[in-house]
């Protein structure tokens, strides 16, 4: 089952061309390191490839990522391929890119209404071609931020076009949330805006902070420095622990389950709850790994503590809040699920006791017992952790960033301030309310849980 | 990648120009070493084959051909002919052509009406067909850049009029307005009256407005002039400060521009300021940087309401020292400083008014890391609009200015503006109660008395727009509430 990765804007251009990088680094582990014999080792590069890479079987060369680049401006693409090239072990497809001499300029609607329509026939073309490669295409992973313009607006129109387009084909989107402030002053608008159409035409969406990550960084990565090569690596991290290869429990005797048809079926059982989040655990800078050791169940106490304080990391973990608690008014203090995928990497994964994940506490009351818990079991050692665990969870989580920033676009939008520029390119007062009111409709839902 | 073309207008904006053009010759010739023609170089200049005499452009193809001849994407304006004349007989002579050039010899007299509406009428045509031709050089036109004058008659009158021009007929392209406001003491008469006439052309048809006040020019170059040594005339400074400061970097100085020390003109340091403030501005453009800020990201961030977008700028460092290890401590006063009162292209303090927006552009080596340390910093000290708590916009371009680690501009969209704008108001009411003057305007064709008072009115409203939303500081209106849902 192969994956086809959009890559949009300068954000998802970047992410995507690291985490591909992070698929290979991972493959061309030396054999002997990765704690399995060497057939399930093949087995497990073979299915990589399969999945994100293209190789002409009639054709020497190496294999091409199955992606789409689009960008507004040239530099970044034209920086990204040549990145891949110099690697030796990969390449991007030959035009597989669009980009165009004048960016969205932040401007949400620049980039839905002009460059979105604009360059809808070809990007299209572009996502048929990458199509045609695939024996059997299982869905579409996009990649973007949420705060720019050509990412989020194209991104946020391409993305209804790949619905119309393959209804059946499962659509993922993997968004970026900027950080609080100073990136781009607009954000907010543009954050609402693409969240929203998002919201109705993809199956799910995996959010990510820049907030959170900058924090994993400095403190568990004790980095000085950071710069968005670093930040992207944490969310490549990630992605690449949820979407490279493991054994789902409930089917024990196939070999690689967790396609992206499996997870979102999983994952999102109501239309009205399509958040993600994944958290991690352990994380650390590579001087500390060698002095680390890890057995499996303390790391999994921390992750479910980490899901029930909602805390982004492992450090800083509020002990306190016990799952049962309630607030006088009911809700629980908690954070609860509607359904979690747990996947466990390295020694003796597949024989670990994953029971703390499935107590019905963590979950809201409508949740079947038997529909909350799916677990992933990969015994090959990943980015050199010995044990590693990544939960990847339809949770409260993320609701209340997206409330704060539903409230600031509110304060900004009622004094009326940046609409001008908006109206400009096309969008009416009225898009920004059915926004609004979609984007309330869901922090309602997760608050209700 | 986009082009810009610079339209120099009056003796003032060809002044700039002129640094301009010699100080980016100064960076990309420190950038790209090897001499080829690439996409960053193409953002202002042609490459073109001169042995021909109306030379064709050479097609950038992959950006690896090499340099030929370069030609500036610029379009000279002067109703004098001195400045441009000087220019073409001068070491730039080369990168401009006549055909780029647009004289007359009796200039406007300090009037804008003669600028705007005689010559302005007159020189239509031509003006357009200059213009339009080097848009035709143009793959994908960006942005215009109309540098000139407020105080005098060609730069304001023949200005605007351009800038009327622009925007009929290239509507979608952005019109950045470089506009140089007269000091209190300035010796032109006339100067509060062109200012305001020229002002409410640029409120309707400019994009953005980037004023810049000679006073303010003058009082950095007096400040940079104190710490660093002077070499022309050899002066020995006993400061163990000065003995670390590299000379050639102050941002006042153009060393290492084809202009030679002894050719320095007066006010050349005062105009590289401004020249830098362009240079920095379209750093991010034109170089790799992980955090691009593209032209058109500047207007929409840092204009909330069409008529506001006047920005105020500053600068540092304003010169680098010469120890090139960066102790942080160094990086966060450059912070500091582009904040304080001393370092802004305006003579005023944004710190003591209402921020709207505020766009951080870093060049060089800085991490986003160092950024956000730093508006954390700042942010208590500063006021910012309450629906826009985070005004932020940040720019990180990697590759610094010519014989600096890292520099910083800020462009701020601030309600201190209105000071500047009061002052300028109240310079014009004391001529105009008396009508003094007023006849060597309407003795032009199409000059109306009304042109007055309706300049005047919209100044008017720039202020008490600027001065509410100032006011809104002590008492916020009230927020409406959240929409909301049935559940």
């Amino acid at each position: 089952m192969s994956v086809i990765t959009l890559q949009l804007g300068q954000c998802g251009n970047q992410i995507g061309g690291q985490l591909f990088q992070t698929f290979m680094d991972d493959i061309l582990t030396k054999p002997s390191q990765t704690q399995v014999p060497p057939d399930k080792n093949e087995t497990y590069k073979d299915e990589v490839l399969s999945r994100f890479f293209y190789k002409d079987q009639m054709k020497e060369g190496l294999p091409e990522a199955r992606a789409v680049m689009v960008d507004m401006e040239p530099k970044v693409i034209a920086q990204i391929c040549c990145d891949a090239k110099k690697s030796g072990q990969w390449v991007y497809p030959a035009k597989q890119q669009l980009c165009q001499q004048k960016g969205s300029g932040n401007n949400w609607a620049h980039g839905y209404c002009i460059h979105g329509q604009g360059q809808e026939v070809k990007v299209m073309e572009m996502v048929q071609r990458e199509a045609e490669k695939c024996d059997n295409l299982s869905g579409f992973l996009s990649l973007m931020s949420v705060a720019g313009g050509t990412g989020s607006g194209v991104g946020a129109y391409i993305t209804e076009c790949i619905k119309d387009e393959f209804p059946h084909a499962f659509l993922l989107n993997q968004v970026v949330l900027p950080y609080s402030m100073g990136e781009v002053i607009v954000q907010n608008y543009n954050a609402v805006l693409t969240l929203s159409h998002l919201y109705r035409n993809a199956d799910a969406l995996i959010v990510m902070e820049n907030d959170h990550i900058q924090k994993i960084c400095s403190q568990l990565l004790d980095l000085k420095k950071i710069s968005f090569r670093d930040i992207n690596n944490v969310i490549t991290h990630k992605l690449a622990s949820v979407l490279q290869p493991v054994c789902v429990d409930k089917y024990p005797g196939y070999s690689c389950q967790n396609t992206l048809g499996e997870l979102m079926e999983h994952l999102v059982p109501h239309s009205d709850y399509k958040l993600l989040t994944v958290k991690n655990i352990p994380q650390m800078s590579e001087a500390a790994m060698t002095f680390s050791s890890y057995q499996w169940h303390g790391l999994l106490k921390h992750l479910r503590q980490m899901l029930i304080a909602d805390a982004a990391m492992e450090e800083g973990i509020n002990w306190q809040v016990k799952l049962g608690d309630e607030t006088p008014r009911g809700s629980s203090r908690h954070n609860r699920s509607l359904a979690n995928f747990l996947v466990l990497r390295g020694k003796d994964a597949g024989s670990v006791d994953t029971s703390m994940f499935a107590d019905p506490t963590l979950y809201a009351p409508w949740v079947p017992s038997g529909a909350c818990l799916l677990t992933g079991a990969q015994p090959r050692l990943f980015s050199n952790y010995e044990k590693s665990a990544s939960l990847v969870s339809n949770s409260r989580t993320p609701v209340q960033t997206l409330d704060r920033i539903v409230d600031k676009a509110w304060s900004m939008f009622s004094s009326r301030a940046y609409v001008h520029q908006y109206v400009k390119h096309g969008l009416a007062e009225e898009d920004f309310l059915d926004s609004f009111v979609t984007l309330e409709q869901v922090i309602a839902s997760y608050n209700n849980l | 990648m986009t082009q810009s073309i610079v339209v120099q207008v009056g003796q003032c904006g060809n002044q700039i120009g002129c640094r301009f053009w010699d100080l980016a010759l100064r960076e990309h010739a420190a950038v790209s070493k090897s001499g080829l023609y690439d996409e960053s170089i193409g953002s202002f200049f042609r490459n073109v084959d001169s042995r021909y005499d109306d030379p064709a452009d050479i097609p950038l193809g992959t950006g690896r051909g090499k340099i030929r001849s370069l030609k500036a994407r610029a379009v000279l304006v002067d109703m004098e002919e001195g400045v441009v004349n000087e220019m073409m007989k001068g070491p730039l002579k080369e990168v401009f052509d006549f055909q780029q050039l647009i004289t007359d010899v009796s200039g406007a007299g300090n009037n804008w009406a003669v600028g705007h509406k005689m010559y302005g009428t007159q020189y239509k045509e031509k003006l357009t067909d200059v213009i339009r031709r080097a848009a035709e050089f143009c793959d994908c036109l960006q942005c215009f850049f109309v540098i000139h004058s407020m105080g005098g008659g060609t730069g304001s009158g023949v200005g605007t009029f351009i800038l009327n021009l622009l925007e009929e007929e290239y509507p979608d392209i952005y019109r950045f307005v470089t506009a140089v406001y007269p000091s209190a003491e300035d010796d032109v008469i006339t100067s509060p009256y062109n200012s305001v006439l020229a002002m409410r052309e640029l409120t309707e048809k400019a994009d953005c407005v980037l004023p810049v006040e000679n006073q303010a020019l003058m009082d950095i170059v007096n400040k940079v002039s104190k710490s660093v040594p002077s070499l022309k005339t050899g002066k020995k400074t006993f400061s163990g400060l000065s003995e670390t400061m590299k000379a050639g970097s102050a941002i006042t100085t153009g060393e290492g521009g084809t202009v030679s020390k002894a050719e320095e003109r007066p006010f050349d340091s005062m105009n590289n300021i401004v020249a830098n403030l362009l240079l920095n501005m379209t750093s991010s453009a034109r170089f790799e940087g992980s955090l691009n800020v593209d032209l058109n990201e500047i207007t929409m961030n840092l204009v909330p309401f069409p008529r506001l977008h006047y920005l105020v700028s500053s600068q540092s460092p304003l010169y680098a020292i010469a120890d090139v290890k960066l102790p942080p401590r160094r990086l966060d006063q450059m912070f500091s400083d582009a904040f304080s009162k001393d370092h802004q292209l305006l003579r005023s303090d944004p710190k003591r008014s209402l921020y709207l927006a505020c766009a951080l552009m870093v060049r060089g080596n800085v991490e986003i890391s160092d950024v956000r340390r730093n508006i954390d910093r700042l942010k208590p000290n500063l006021q910012f609009i309450h629906w826009n708590q985070e005004g932020w916009k940040t720019g990180l371009c990697s590759v610094a200015p010519v014989g600096q680690p890292y520099s910083l501009l800020t462009l701020a969209n601030n309600t201190c503006v209105h000071h500047t704008f009061t002052d300028l108001k109240d310079r014009f009411v004391k001529l105009y109660k008396r009508k003094a003057h007023i006849h060597h305007y309407t003795h032009i064709d199409g000059m109306e008395l009304s042109d007055f008072s309706d300049s005047l009115e919209c100044l008017n409203t720039i202020i008490t727009d600027y001065r509410d939303l100032e006011r809104q500081l002590s008492n916020p209106p009230p927020t409406e509430p959240r929409l909301q849902v049935m559940t």
